[in-house]
């Protein structure tokens, strides 16, 4: 049923531009593919007892990229130094650098073989492409923030915190959604 | 028992980036195969059009809640082994705010643009620029935010214990709250596409 309503769906867009680009096979069912996540996830658990993440290996980057620079700055900073470890091994010698490059394969081999590896700028049709990077730029800067102050992202929180119940990330969960329907709004040119 | 099977020393710390390569994987497909590679799509949910986030992000938090639940009844699972994080309820309420409005902005969520720039996006590969820049002003603030980010500290605080209520119940009311949040969805959905048609 909902296979069917998310063909339907696609279908005026995909035929619109069908003489332009490659026909993209339709997304897998929204329930199906929660199933093979929550999986993943519980693998994770299972195999590691910890949860999935993202953000983390950006803090990695971060860290890595400032101590480069200026190492008794980073050293001198408890955030940074959190992410450089006892200075033993390679800051992105780290669990989540190595589960977000397999993010970025997996995400690809997935593209591939539906057909939707291309390159471009996602935006609505009401946008320029500087006025959609400026906003890209924008919200990632704000999602750095904010991931950091709630101490993950929605795969560290919301997904991961989520299933063991954490009090706080269900806290958090609610508040994205809430963050989300309140700008929407104002962003509606971007996208819609 | 026998898992978390890392924290029962089946294997080192280098196998275990082995293991987060795999699993990585794994999450990047499911990711990408939902749809979640497209700002478009991710941003649907905030207008009503589609609300596949919602779906995918409870229908796996349901999945993997009942599987710890599960192995960890039949003694197969330590859960008090399991990673569990701290609560810090205001700064992750205020920090879960300021994300929401980043989604929409941005359109994506630093997993999802991993996954949008494996598959092409150019705005993906900015919007990382974002998240990097601003997780470096988050670090330059760091000695005047500390005291901010660190307050209301609840420990490892599970709704549970929040509420009072037995781990089994809590686990049936999310199973209970996630059906319910289908069959809004669904009715959402259903209406949207009508008031479409219309116009």
């Amino acid at each position: 049923m909902a296979i069917l309503n998310e063909t339907a769906r696609l279908e005026p867009r995909s035929t619109a531009t069908a003489a332009a680009r490659r026909e993209a096979a339709p997304y897998m069912n929204p329930y199906l593919a929660g199933v093979g996540l929550g999986l993943v996830l519980l693998a994770a658990f299972v195999v590691m007892g910890r949860g999935l993440g993202a953000s983390g290996a950006f803090s990695s980057l971060v860290a890595w990229l400032v101590s480069a620079v200026a190492p008794a700055h980073a050293q001198a900073n408890e955030f940074y130094a959190d992410y450089l470890g006892s200075g033993v091994g390679h800051p992105l010698k780290d669990w989540l650098v190595f589960e977000v490059l397999g993010v970025l394969v997996g995400g690809f081999l997935s593209g591939l073989l539906a057909g939707r590896v291309q390159r471009g700028v996602e935006k609505g049709p009401r946008i320029s492409t500087r006025g959609r990077l400026t906003l890209a730029f924008t919200g990632g800067a704000l999602m750095g923030i904010g991931a950091k102050l709630a101490r993950g992202c929605t795969s560290g929180q919301a997904l991961s915190g989520g299933a063991v119940l954490s009090a706080g990330s269900w806290a958090f969960m609610l508040m994205v959604f809430a963050g989300g329907y309140a700008t929407a709004w104002f962003l509606r040119r971007q996208w819609q | 028992m026998s898992a978390p099977f890392f924290k029962f020393g089946a294997f080192g710390d280098e196998a275990s980036l082995v293991v987060a390569f795999a699993i990585g994987i794994g999450f990047g497909f499911f990711l990408e195969r939902a749809g979640f590679g497209s700002a478009r799509k991710l941003t649907d949910q905030f207008y009503l059009k589609d609300l596949a986030v919602l779906k995918v992000m409870f229908t796996a938090i349901v999945t993997a809640m009942l599987g710890i639940f599960y192995l960890s009844w039949m003694g197969f699972m330590d859960l008090s082994l399991v990673y569990f994080g701290s609560t810090y309820l205001v700064p992750q309420i205020v920090g879960g705010l300021i994300l929401g409005v980043g989604f929409v902005v941005g359109g994506y969520c630093p997993g999802t643009s991993v996954v949008a720039l494996a598959t092409g996006k150019l705005d993906a590969l900015v919007f990382l620029a974002g998240v990097t820049v601003g997780i470096f002003g988050f670090g330059e603030a760091w000695p005047a935010i500390a005291g901010f980010v660190n307050s209301t500290d609840l420990g490892p605080l599970t709704l549970p214990q929040a509420f009072g209520l037995r781990y089994g119940l809590v686990v049936f009311l999310v199973v209970v709250a996630a059906l319910g949040a289908f069959k809004g969805a669904e009715a959402v959905e259903r209406r949207m596409a009508r008031r479409e048609g219309a116009v």
